[in-house]
């Protein structure tokens, strides 16, 4: 039986993706709340909070070791300078690539391939600049089993993921849920027009929520490369994934892209005792193909606007 | 990364703030306002990013290397010079510019005026196909080369991509795994994967089979995507592209995996007494794809006057206007992806047989990027547009990168084809030449009339096209 082998262990690995699709997700979820449209750029903003992640580790830990609450200042630094690279980079992308389309009421079309423009743009500039192979972010902690859960051991790495994760996804939820800012974004998806007229500033609320989708896709970057590195096409395929887990949860959804995530990255894990690791890709997509045969709308259902 | 996004903006003729009394004139912080003063901000931004686009390698050890030589003097000047002299011409031509407009009004309406008359025009096609029949045999083997691989590849890739995206507004972002597919469907015909075919094909009845194989996977992909929200449809696609991708990679023992084919035969015709046999001069491949662009070119003109274009056209510009008038839309839509599907396939056969090997690294969802790039600088719906974007683009970076004085790199192609999707959008969607009827539909999108594209329908009711 190929499905119980390292179980517990599958279980885990995929329960950390899911953590980091989750956060990639909710960028695509919000734009998509807000705009009716799919950010196709949301992976170079991933991509930037991995560089702006590995640039202040590199200037400030270096080749040093830390551990303690030195590994907790260090990580929790770590994840703000991404979020803060991801963010800069989704406000600059919806500033150059969507508002000027948006202006001008620009057909749909025009605003994926703007976008598409921009993605290519960001990360082949990102490779020239950056060198085109993997660059190892300074290890903030030693990455040990923490404990074990039935056998299975549990690294200090998902440790790190999942209260990074948790604690940004609650975060969110509130702020959809019960600041002015989340009421904003709720009335833009429910009705533009209507809420203009109510005296929502639409541009603003757009730009806003670009940098909150953006801050938790560059923090998800940085956590994302602390195990796999930073490298410029490193956001392709998880953007991909967590908007496959958007689609999942029902986009336009904040919950559902937190689920969306968990699920997706738990079914593509758990396979992998049975098949080879190359399949992880096959399988995500695979997936994606079948919501969007049987259920385009998602688990959850879509709209932003009902969401909280 | 910032482009000069304000330039934007149509004037309406702002008046200077000194002819204003003092009490109107606009206050010193927030000039910034000022047209004028924020295009130029957005050029003088639009500089640096030129000088990063162009500048050295950076390499990652050394942080910010490549950044620092971007930066400095003689280099930074020269891009600053040329976007603040955009900004000098732009301003110009806004303040005092009645008869430069009409000069260039003029000069643009030229072939405007000579194009619709028949004779003028069919003179032209006759003297254009003259030159891309004698002209090719001059040049030298390295550009005959890259007259097949580069530019007539791309040029036959563009017009299968323009009728999915241009004529049925369909984006389409796995065109390449259709390519693909015919290659890997030439290789196993001819015996040079793992697998062997039922019966060893002449290697010419190969392209008829490659061509439905192709289609086949286009129809296959297309009917249960097709239903679905356009901008699903995009996504969709990008997966299947990875997908094929990735089977190519990993089953080994069908397709030979990473390390690619066997050797796969040339192109050979044994037909009523005749006996040919491409070989590796790429000049009779030019002459058959050159067939094959005119054959195409032709039947892509037809079509798109015909019943089928304008039922693509209604679709594109009101979907659900055009499902209550009638129209199959799912079959019209099915239909445009695999004329697609089934061009990009034959592509793929051709160059299969030119180069006479491949691996599935060759098929990269960049190359899906860079035809909708084609397509897109041509003039989305336009064949002469889509002939001409991919021929300048694909020839001029392989000029500059042969050229001493530019020594363009070949890797900064897409941050090139990046800052051109971005801008084409901004500034002029409707591409380098235009459809009329495309542009027409662009602009009347633009005051709420139509969508111009087949993104809307679907699972969901239909949408406004963008916010206020």
């Amino acid at each position: 039986m190929c499905f119980t082998q390292n179980f517990w262990s599958l279980l885990i690995s995929g329960l950390a993706d899911g953590f980091l699709y989750a956060l990639i997700a909710l960028g695509y979820t919000l734009v998509y709340g807000v705009l009716q449209l799919i950010n196709f750029a949301h992976s170079e903003v991933f991509m930037s909070g991995g560089f702006a992640g590995y640039f202040v580790l590199q200037a400030t830990l270096g080749s040093h070791t830390t551990s303690g609450w030195g590994s907790v200042g260090y990580v929790a630094l770590g994840i703000a300078a991404g979020a803060a690279g991801g963010g800069v980079v989704a406000f600059l992308l919806e500033r150059v690539a969507y508002r000027p389309l948006r202006r001008r009421k620009a057909p749909r079309l025009a605003f994926l391939i703007s976008a598409i423009g921009a993605s290519y743009f960001l990360y082949n500039i990102a490779g020239k600049e950056f060198g085109h192979n993997a660059l190892e972010i300074p290890a903030p902690f030693t990455n040990l089993p923490w404990f074990s859960i039935f056998g299975a051991p549990v690294q200090a790495y998902y440790v790190v993921i999942a209260i990074a994760a948790i604690s940004m996804l609650l975060l969110v939820d509130r702020v959809v849920s019960s600041t002015k800012l989340g009421k904003g974004i709720r009335a833009v998806a429910q009705d533009a027009e209507t809420a203009s007229l109510m005296g929502v500033n639409i541009n603003r609320i757009i730009s806003q929520t670009f940098v909150l989708g953006g801050l938790l896709g560059g923090a998800a970057g940085f956590l994302f490369g602390l195990n796999a590195g930073v490298v410029y096409t490193m956001g392709f395929t998880p953007a991909l994934k967590a908007f496959t887990a958007a689609v999942l949860g029902g986009i336009g959804n904040v919950r559902g892209a937190m689920l969306g995530g968990l699920v997706l990255g738990i079914a593509e894990n758990l396979p992998m005792g049975c098949v080879q690791t190359a399949w992880r890709d096959v399988i995500a997509y695979g997936i994606l193909a079948i919501v969007l045969l049987f259920r385009p709308t998602g688990i959850l259902g879509e709209r932003l606007g009902r969401a909280a | 990364m910032s482009d000069p996004l304000e330039l934007t903006e149509i004037p309406e003729r702002t008046v200077t703030s000194a002819a204003l009394p003092p009490d109107q004139r606009t206050p010193w912080h927030k000039v910034v306002h000022n047209d004028d003063v924020r295009r130029l901000f957005a050029c003088v931004i639009g500089g640096f990013v030129l000088a990063l686009m162009t500048g050295p390698e950076g390499d990652g050890i050394n942080m910010l290397s490549g950044v620092d030589g971007a930066l400095r003097f003689p280099h930074l000047g020269i891009c600053l010079a040329l976007t603040v002299g955009l900004w000098v011409l732009i301003t110009v031509r806004h303040r005092f510019g009645e008869r430069a407009r009409t000069a260039s009004a003029r000069v643009s309406a030229l072939p405007a005026r000579l194009l619709p008359n028949a004779k003028f025009r069919g003179l032209a096609l006759v003297a254009l196909l003259a030159l891309a029949i004698v002209y090719p045999a001059h040049l030298n083997g390295y550009w005959q080369s890259v007259l097949v691989q580069q530019v007539g590849i791309y040029v036959l890739l563009a017009i299968g991509l323009n009728v999915v995206v241009g004529y049925a507004g369909l984006l389409d972002l796995g065109y390449i795994a259709f390519f693909a597919i015919g290659a890997y469907s030439d290789a196993f015909w001819t015996g040079a994967l793992p697998i062997h075919p039922p019966a060893n094909l002449n290697p010419f009845w190969v392209i008829p089979i490659a061509i439905a194989t192709a289609m086949l996977a286009g129809v296959i992909l297309g009917v249960p995507t097709l239903r679905l929200r356009g901008d699903y449809l995009a996504i969709v696609t990008l997966g299947f592209g990875e997908i094929i991708q990735i089977v190519a990679i990993n089953l080994q023992g069908v397709t030979g995996g990473a390390i690619g084919t066997g050797t796969i035969r040339h192109f050979a015709l044994h037909v009523l007494g005749i006996n040919y046999v491409w070989g590796l001069d790429p000049l009779p491949y030019y002459y058959l794809l050159l067939v094959f662009v005119v054959l195409a070119l032709f039947a892509f003109h037809s079509l798109e006057h015909s019943r089928i274009g304008r039922a693509w056209a209604a679709i594109r510009e009101d979907e659900i206007a055009a499902e209550a008038s009638g129209i199959n839309v799912l079959k019209y839509k099915v239909m445009a992806f695999a004329i697609g599907a089934s061009t990009s396939g034959f592509a793929g056969t051709l160059v299969a047989s030119q180069i006479r090997f491949f691996e599935p690294g060759d098929f990269t969802v960049q190359l899906s990027i860079l035809i909708l790039v084609l397509v897109i600088f041509g003039g989305m719906g336009s064949l002469p547009g889509a002939v001409v974007g991919a021929a300048v683009l694909e020839w001029l970076p392989q000029y500059l990168h042969v050229h001493p004085l530019f020594g363009f790199q070949q890797q900064d192609l897409y941050i090139y084809f990046g800052a051109i999707l971005i801008l084409m959008m901004i500034f002029r969607p409707e591409g380098l030449i235009p459809s009329r009827r495309r542009r027409i539909e662009l602009g009347l999108a633009e005051h709420g009339i139509g969508t111009a594209d087949a993104m809307t329908a679907g699972a969901s009711p239909s949408e406004p096209a963008g916010l206020p």
